[in-house]
């Protein structure tokens, strides 16, 4: 283990080498891939699953391997059954080592956004295979995702059916953004603390969503999550406000929390009172069901649009995710 | 503001001194259990029992599936976060105790001496800028960019604040503080200016970051620490002098034939690398450096020959405990060790201070 710490360089070249090696005489049901970090991953058990990342457990229960799944992060709040039924290893970016070990799982599936980077490393130099799964909030980030997923636990036919259902789902999307005439101007706000707004620029999940659902993020000229300034509400005058629903289901306060602020009255959301609230997992997530959380933002910004979407074609296609 | 806790105190032989040795005993003994709790006590359940099979395989080569499980959780993940956390704790309490001593001043903690908010500036800007700007460091460092960045920013801020105050020859006490207080307040606001401009799992990383944690221990971080640990242990022998001859003023000490300058500059340097190599492999962890070093005093007086040594082992003890119950109580998930070790221990630390009576008596 000591030699991996010291000398990286050496030790990648040996599980490449290993990786060759071992890759002609693959046994039955043994799987190499190749995960988000470039590092090449040997599978041959997958009786005992670890999810790490909130989308990665959506996908295995997608896949209908959740009998398989032994444990999950912190950030799988869906299907809410997975926190409740599965051991939780914590947040997931302040993983423990022997925390996740003690899970006894064969197969580590992570988001590539687990951390921290030590316990990680950690987690590669054991005997059980860890696949980094990328993280993209685009629809094609969604497929990539899904297909390593289900290549790493052995599920590729289900996952083929997954990965066409959502870009099926995203065609009817589709359908729904060309008959848009005018993008309407969204503003996502994390949250408001003390009267200040928090508000989501480009670069985040809420502002690819917004764009999916064929809206306009006002605040796309800044960056990341930030907070602005009344004024700054004011100039940017978003039609609608989304806020994400919070699990204590407080939302009456939140709603009217924001209404109160000055800045917020005086824009076209707050006179005509048009705050959009929804899960935030379902939101902004970028699991197998953004194509239709996007559909759904998209009826609720665009109401006129509403009766045409759901005669549309995506209307029979409801439940098809547990 | 100085003289309200038992710092500057006279020192009282007699019975002190028996309860001082007892005192530093009871430490030793205390650190012994918590070492031997933090190997044996984990969210797999492996024990020391499993000790013998593991170095059994070692010795013979042949390694099984469980050995090998057992020897990645006892050798490499759990006895580099013993030493660490034996490290951290001492490191802390030791620095807390010298500050103490130097400024006369029973609140004196290393922020004073801009060690801890440098290198929080210097974590925020690797976690922030870790994919633009400092791309380049990250890459070099790979997972290490942060500690050592963090030790870098630490230790340099004390530097530039002992070139500042000291340019004129003498290290005066109050204008290294108000000194300290400003560079603290500047590095604070370019942290704020940073951490404005990241996003939310950057953000999250940095608060996880400012409550501690131990679960990024490994072997190359043992390493890295050592030398300040022998650094600690070289040094605190040859300062305990002018730190008692500091109890009493600037001048007893120079009448008592104390370089006070010199032994004032070695303080803060010793006390800032104790600090910014604790830091830098546990993020910030508060508590231990102000608590512990009061707790010593007020069983076993204000002298240095024992509120040193005592600090180190009931840091250590305290910050191994606190690490087993942040690892366990959630399980498999863990805790951040500020958080724990705050919570079980501010309510002893008052039964204490409460019940002995500090400030008057």
């Amino acid at each position: 283990m000591r030699i991996q710490h010291s000398s990286g360089v050496l030790a990648g070249w040996f599980v490449i080498a290993v990786a060759v090696l071992m890759a002609s005489p693959a046994a039955a049901g043994e799987v190499t891939l190749t995960d988000a970090g470039g590092r090449t991953v040997q599978v041959a058990d997958t009786s005992r699953i670890l999810a790490i990342g909130g989308d990665i457990t959506e996908i295995v229960y997608a896949l209908g391997a959740d009998a398989r799944l032994v444990g999950v992060d912190g950030t799988s709040q869906f299907p809410p059954s997975a926190l409740k039924d599965k051991q939780n290893v914590g947040y997931m970016r302040a993983l423990s080592a022997e925390g996740v070990i003690s899970v006894g799982a064969t197969l580590i599936v992570a988001s590539e956004r687990a951390g921290p980077p030590e316990v990680v490393k950690t987690l590669k130099t054991t005997s059980t295979p860890y696949v980094e799964v990328p993280d993209q909030y685009s629809p094609q980030g969604i497929a990539a995702k899904v297909r390593l997923v289900a290549r790493a636990i052995g599920a590729e036919a289900e996952g083929e059916k997954l990965v066409s259902q959502v870009e099926a789902d995203f065609k009817d999307l589709a359908v729904g953004t060309q008959r848009i005439k005018r993008p309407v101007k969204a503003m996502f706000v994390l949250g408001v603390q003390n009267g200040r707004v928090n508000v989501a620029g480009q670069g985040t999940a809420a502002s690819a969503i917004i764009e999916l659902a064929g809206g306009k993020n006002v605040a796309d000229a800044m960056s990341g999550y930030k907070p602005l300034t009344e004024e700054a509400i004011v100039e940017l005058a978003p039609e609608v406000i989304l806020i994400m629903r919070r699990s204590s289901g407080n939302d009456a306060h939140d709603t009217a929390q924001l209404l109160e602020i000055k800045g917020v009255q005086s824009t076209p959301a707050g006179a005509g009172k048009r705050v959009i609230m929804m899960d935030a997992l379902y939101l902004l997530g970028f699991g197998p069901r953004a194509p239709r959380a996007a559909r759904e933002l998209m009826g609720r910004m665009y109401p006129d649009l509403g009766g045409a979407l759901d005669s549309g074609p995506a209307g029979t296609r409801t439940g098809a995710i547990k | 503001m100085t003289a309200a806790l038992p710092i500057a105190a006279p020192i009282r032989e007699g019975g002190r001194l028996a309860s001082a040795h007892a005192l530093v005993v009871f430490s030793a003994l205390a650190l012994l259990v918590a070492a031997f709790l933090s190997l044996s006590i984990g969210a797999t359940g492996i024990t020391l029992a499993s000790l013998p099979r593991v170095l059994t395989a070692l010795a013979t080569g042949q390694h099984d599936a469980v050995s090998a499980r057992e020897q990645l959780v006892l050798f490499d993940i759990r006895l580099p976060r013993l030493l660490l956390g034996m490290f951290v704790g001492a490191a802390l309490a030791v620095s807390g105790a010298m500050m103490q001593g130097m400024f006369r001043n029973p609140l004196a903690d290393p922020a004073l001496i801009g060690v801890s908010s440098g290198a929080a500036l210097a974590a925020v800007a690797t976690i922030a800028l870790g994919n633009g700007l400092a791309a380049p460091f990250t890459k070099a460092f790979g997972v290490y960019a942060l500690p050592f960045a963090a030790f870098l920013g630490g230790v340099s801020t004390t530097l530039v604040l002992v070139m500042i105050v000291g340019r004129h020859g003498q290290l005066a006490v109050g204008t290294l503080l108000l000194a300290g207080i400003a560079i603290g307040a500047l590095s604070g606001a370019l942290t704020g200016l940073i951490s404005y401009a990241s996003d939310d799992r950057e953000l999250r990383d940095l608060t996880l970051w400012m409550l501690g944690s131990l679960s990024g221990a490994s072997w190359p971080k043992v390493l890295a620490a050592l030398p300040f640990a022998l650094l600690i242990m070289l040094a605190l022998p040859r300062l305990v002098r002018a730190l008692n001859g500091l109890l009493l003023g600037e001048a007893e000490a120079f009448h008592l034939g104390v370089d006070v300058d010199k032994a004032k500059r070695a303080i803060v340097l010793v006390a800032a690398a104790a600090v910014g190599a604790a830091v830098a492999v546990a993020g910030v962890v508060g508590f231990v450096g102000i608590v512990i070093p009061h707790l010593i005093r007020l069983v076993a007086g204000p002298d240095h020959r024992v509120v040193l040594p005592g600090s180190a082992l009931l840091g250590a003890t305290l910050v191994l405990l606190a690490d087993i119950l942040a690892r366990m109580l959630l399980r498999p998930a863990e805790l951040p060790l500020g958080v724990v070790m705050a919570l079980i221990g501010a309510p002893v630390f008052l039964h204490m201070v409460i019940k002995r009576g500090v400030g008057g008596s």
